[in-house]
Order: C-alpha cells, then structure tokens, then sequence
C-alpha cells in the first residue's frame, strides 16, 4: 500500500512548506487599516431583539502591519464603538504608534470593556507565524 | 465660447473643486484617531455655566481649536495628568497657544462648583475654562459626545466617592468642527503636533 503513504508524505511536505513560508516570509499588507463596519440595520435588529456583536472584547493589531483600527458605521443612527460615537455614514480610524494594551470603557460589551492589543511588528519567525494566525482567525470571525 | 475661455473656465471649476475638497479632508497624519467626513461638534446644552460664571456654549471659542475634556477635579491620577500634559502643549505652541481652548467639564457636579473649577483648573493653565451646570444638561452633553460617567461609591463607606468617566479629549477644529479624539495616554508633543495641524487646516 504504497500510495497512501505516498500521499500522507506528500501533504506532510505540503504541510511543513506551508509552515515554513507563513513563519519565514516577512509579511506584506496592501493598507494597514483594520476594519470593524456596522452594518445597516443593526439598530433595528437590536431593538427587534437580536443579539448584535460588531466588536470583540479584544482586537490585535501589530505596529507598521495592522495598526490603524478603522470604525466604519453605516446604520441609519449613531452608535457608540468603544470610546468613540461614531456618525452615521462616518469613519474614525485611530492609529497608534506605541506597543502596549490599551483598555477602553465600551457600553456595547457585557464587561463593560473593550482592549486592543497593539504589539511591536514581528520579527522573529514565531511572531510572524503568530500574526498571521491571529489575523485569519480575526477574519474567520468578522 | 472660444477655446482659451473654456479652458480657463474648466481649469477654476477644477481649482475650485480641489480645494471644496480640501476644506473638508481630514488633515494627514494626526496623532489622534479622525472622523471623517467631520461634522458639527455638539453645542453644549443650556444651563451649562463657565467656571468664570457665564454661560458656557461652544460657538463662543469659534477661532480656536478646542479641547474638550470630561473630568473631576477629585479625580486622583487622569484628570490632573491630562490637565497637566494640556498645559504642555499650550505652552509648546508657545504665540499658537493663543489658538488653543481647552474646556474642561466636570462628570461631578455636586462637588465642582464654578468657583471651585476656576480655581483647580488655574493651578494648570489660567486660559482653561471649566464648566458644570444641572446633571441632566451634563448628561445630555455627555450623550451626544459618547462619553459616559458613573459615580463609584467609597469603598470605606464614607462620603467621599470617586467617578468612573471616558478620558479621551475631544479635538474641535476652528470651525466648530469635531475633528478627532486623543486617547488617554499622549503626550503633549502629539497634542500640539494636532492642534498646529488643525490650527492650519481650512
């Protein structure tokens, strides 16, 4: 049976290849915006009764890769995103330009919080793999 | 309508267009997070009193770049280090300053008095004007700019609690204009590096 283990090794190899290039290949973005849009209608889904979450309880961005958080709301009403109200058809984008954890009062939040976690740009293979990880979760969620 | 008329004509429409454009684009590169587009910075409500006694409304300081602030004078740490960075900035600005307002509006009214406010606020900067006035009027300007308050009871029981409140400043361009929010935490070189370039946007 030599063609199963054939293909185990030959998806093994892919494997590790895949691994390799997301720890090793530096990353690039195309904007270094990360962005969190309110979608129109979700006043009323929430007066309807729904259950509506925009943000997460915690965001990571990384310096000079992901580090500007861009708010978009494009409901027909004002809505609070963290610190900031934000106006209908209006942005806020936020940069930030020093590694730390960042903690913000949120009335959206069951906590009553919202944290950003903005970390220095990765440099080491396990930081690059880390923030590509992080990142296609993020998107797998939004 | 001959060709150089009607190349001159479309050339001022264009100029014309760019620089409508202009007027209303955020400026580049702020330290602060920016709105855009930026809209119409919330009057304050009537019944709002300035720590020198008068009425406190937003349109007085059109000409300036204003800094809003929402605080105690209580407050242990936030409060007096914004304040203090604010004075930094003002007097980084050095002739500019004059451009720059800060308004500081108490989150507790039962203890900041105008008189009260004057007075704490001097000790920073004498240009900061305070302002207070009937919780629900605090509470309807707090509304419209998204900050919230709440009160903290003492944890000895006594009378002597302390407020939970937002700490971001608000950037208000010359124009009455909200333009931007500084998060807690920056400092005063990042708060004069916006206020000049509010202070040279159209």
């Amino acid at each position: 049976m030599r063609t199963p283990r054939i293909v185990a090794s030959a998806l093994g190899v892919a494997a590790a290849a895949g691994l390799a290039w997301a720890a090793f290949v530096p990353p690039r973005v195309d904007s270094r915006d990360e962005l969190f849009e309110i979608p129109q209608g979700t006043w009323a889904r929430r007066m309807a009764g729904d259950k509506v979450d925009v943000l997460p309880d915690r965001i990571d961005l990384a310096l000079g890769l992901n580090d500007h958080l861009l708010l978009r709301n494009l409901d027909d009403v004002p809505q609070q995103f963290g610190p900031v109200l934000v106006m209908p058809g209006q942005s806020f984008r936020l940069p930030f330009e020093v590694a730390s954890t960042y903690s913000f009062d949120c009335t959206a939040h069951a906590s009553g919080q919202m944290t950003i976690v903005v970390a220095d740009t990765p440099a080491t293979p396990w930081e690059v793999l880390r923030w590509r990880w992080n990142r296609m979760k993020a998107r797998m969620h939004a | 309508m001959n060709f150089p008329r009607r190349f001159l004509l479309t050339l001022s429409l264009a100029v014309a267009s760019a620089l409508a454009a202009a007027a209303d684009a955020p400026p580049a590169g702020l330290k602060a997070g920016v709105f855009d587009p930026p809209q119409a910075a919330a009057e304050f409500p009537d019944g709002l009193r300035a720590s020198d006694g008068t009425a406190l409304k937003l349109a007085h300081y059109r000409g300036k770049v204003v800094l809003l602030a929402f605080g105690f004078t209580h407050c242990p740490a936030i409060c007096p280090s914004t304040l203090a960075t604010l004075a930094e900035a003002r007097k980084l600005l050095s002739e500019g300053g004059a451009a720059m307002q800060v308004i500081f509006v108490t989150v507790d009214p039962e203890r900041d008095d105008p008189a009260h406010l004057g007075k704490y606020l001097a000790g920073f900067d004498p240009s900061f004007v305070g302002g207070t006035g009937q919780p629900r009027a605090l509470e309807l300007l707090r509304g419209s700019y998204g900050v919230s308050a709440r009160k903290l009871p003492a944890a000895d029981g006594g009378g002597d609690y302390a407020m939970s409140h937002s700490t971001s400043i608000f950037l208000i361009d010359r124009e009455g204009r909200l333009r931007a929010l500084m998060p807690f935490g920056h400092s005063a070189t990042d708060f004069a590096h916006d206020v000049r370039q509010l202070m040279a946007a159209r």
